[in-house]
């Protein structure tokens, strides 16, 4: 990401388009987790139920909004993104920072409030879920403190 | 059920009568040596075909019996048409091809209090969304097969309400009243998530009368079938705004969303009387519009 930044993007704009950029990295993160979920535990691997019998009203609704959200978070980021990029704002840590946050927020709301507390539907079906589980909500927590380390380390060392 | 003959006919009437009356406009704009771009009349043109596919020939009869059927007719008439509709311009076409006098009420009647409400994008989600919930989970569906009439008014609504709201969230018709970013695309997301939970409550609660497999195909269909269009419509909306939030553009006017001309794909010249003499006629012609 050596693309020539203009001279006044460095200053004042860079700053104050900070949080865009975390939007930005936060909402393809999302749209990346829910990508992965679909095409990889759905389709590919056919772990996931696209609908459980026992699958209460709250999860249902759970699973459309955040598959529409999810949709428009990805285009939505890929756009802020080229924005970000044509005004010469485009900070690195803070997109990948958010990137990971995103992707760590949603596996880890997925992973515990969607197929536990709304039970939508289980990670696999007819094996122990306990493994399945913790690697899920692991990873989840590892993607969201990398995310938040690079945020920070962003933070402190502006631009 | 039987297929319906009489209903077919008047499907393709009224289809014939929306292409030959844009047509008509076009030809009577270029008469005047006006422009209007041929990518939207074959819009149009794609949007009324999507629109028979699912009202006339054999997927229209097909899905009287088969649910997977219906739900591929149902996303060519409730999403595909009216994306392609929308994108044609019609109301722009009207406005420019109609007499003053005409053109003047059709504005008025656009400005007006009703349409306001009408082509509110919260508006147009509940009724596109309602539309969908109601026939599919009230006695509509069963009736809808029964009933020529009620057949009728169905697709009608599906295709009217798909339009509306196409139009109201990624519309480039002139809308006096257009709300802001934030509420078209939260009515967007709302609208596609009821749509996702709709299938989803399909697939587990098919309608009786509809076998179990059928049911779960065409939920599947109408979740997945239902992104692809989806998709058009968030990237045009996104595009929107990213045309609009240019950082170039900032001091200049807004660029009118339909050009009265054909915009000039040339890049940007210096005026003729900076220019070195022997230039070719055709940079000439450039700077005469």
């Amino acid at each position: 990401m050596s693309a020539p930044t203009p001279v006044e993007a460095r200053g004042h704009q860079a700053t104050t388009l900070s949080g865009r950029n975390v939007l930005s990295g936060v909402l393809l993160g999302l749209g990346i987790a829910a990508f992965v979920d679909e095409v990889v535990f759905h389709q590919i691997l056919h772990w996931h139920h696209f609908y459980d019998k026992g699958t209460p009203a709250a999860g249902l609704i759970s699973d459309g909004l955040f598959h529409a959200f999810s949709w428009f978070a990805t285009i939505a980021a890929l756009f802020l993104f080229a924005d970000l990029r044509r005004r010469g704002s485009f900070h690195r840590s803070l997109w990948w920072g958010g990137l990971l946050l995103g992707t760590g927020g949603f596996q880890l709301y997925d992973g515990t409030l969607q197929h536990k507390a709304m039970r939508l539907h289980q990670i696999r079906y007819d094996v122990d879920l306990t493994p399945y589980d913790w690697t899920w909500n692991i990873t989840a927590v590892l993607l969201i403190v990398a995310g938040t380390i690079l945020l920070l380390r962003a933070r402190r060392r502006p631009a | 059920m039987e297929p319906m003959p009489g209903i077919s006919g008047v499907f393709a009437v009224v289809l014939l009568t929306a292409a030959l009356g844009y047509l008509a406009g076009a030809v009577v704009i270029r008469r005047r040596g006006g422009w209007w771009p041929a990518e939207r009349t074959a819009s149009w043109i794609a949007g009324l075909v999507a629109a028979a596919a699912a009202l006339i020939g054999p997927l229209a009869d097909a899905a009287h019996h088969d649910f997977t059927a219906h739900m591929a007719g149902h996303l060519l008439l409730g999403m595909t048409a009216p994306l392609l509709l929308v994108l044609a311009a019609p109301v722009t076409l009207a406005l420019r091809a109609l007499p003053v006098a005409r053109a003047r009420t059709l504005s008025h009647v656009l400005a007006s209090r009703p349409a306001r409400v009408l082509t509110h994008p919260l508006t147009a989600a509940a009724l596109n969304g309602g539309g969908l919930w109601a026939l599919y989970t009230t006695g509509l569906y069963g009736a809808m097969r029964d009933h020529a009439w009620i057949h009728m008014a169905v697709h009608f609504h599906v295709l009217a309400a798909g339009y509306l709201f196409t139009a109201a969230v990624i519309g480039v018709d002139p809308a006096p009243h257009r709300p802001g970013r934030r509420t078209r695309i939260a009515a967007l997301i709302a609208f596609l998530a009821a749509h996702a939970i709709l299938a989803k409550h399909l697939y587990g609660h098919p309608w009786t009368g509809v076998l179990p497999a059928d049911a779960r195909t065409g939920a599947e269909l109408m979740y997945y079938g239902g992104d692809l269009t989806d998709l058009a419509l968030i990237y045009l909306f996104c595009r929107q705004w990213f045309q609009a939030a240019d950082p170039a553009r900032r001091n200049r006017p807004a660029a009118p969303r339909i050009h009265v001309v054909r915009p000039s794909r040339a890049p940007w010249r210096l005026p003729a009387e900076f220019r070195v003499q022997g230039h070719s006629a055709r940079d000439r012609n450039m700077v005469s519009h």
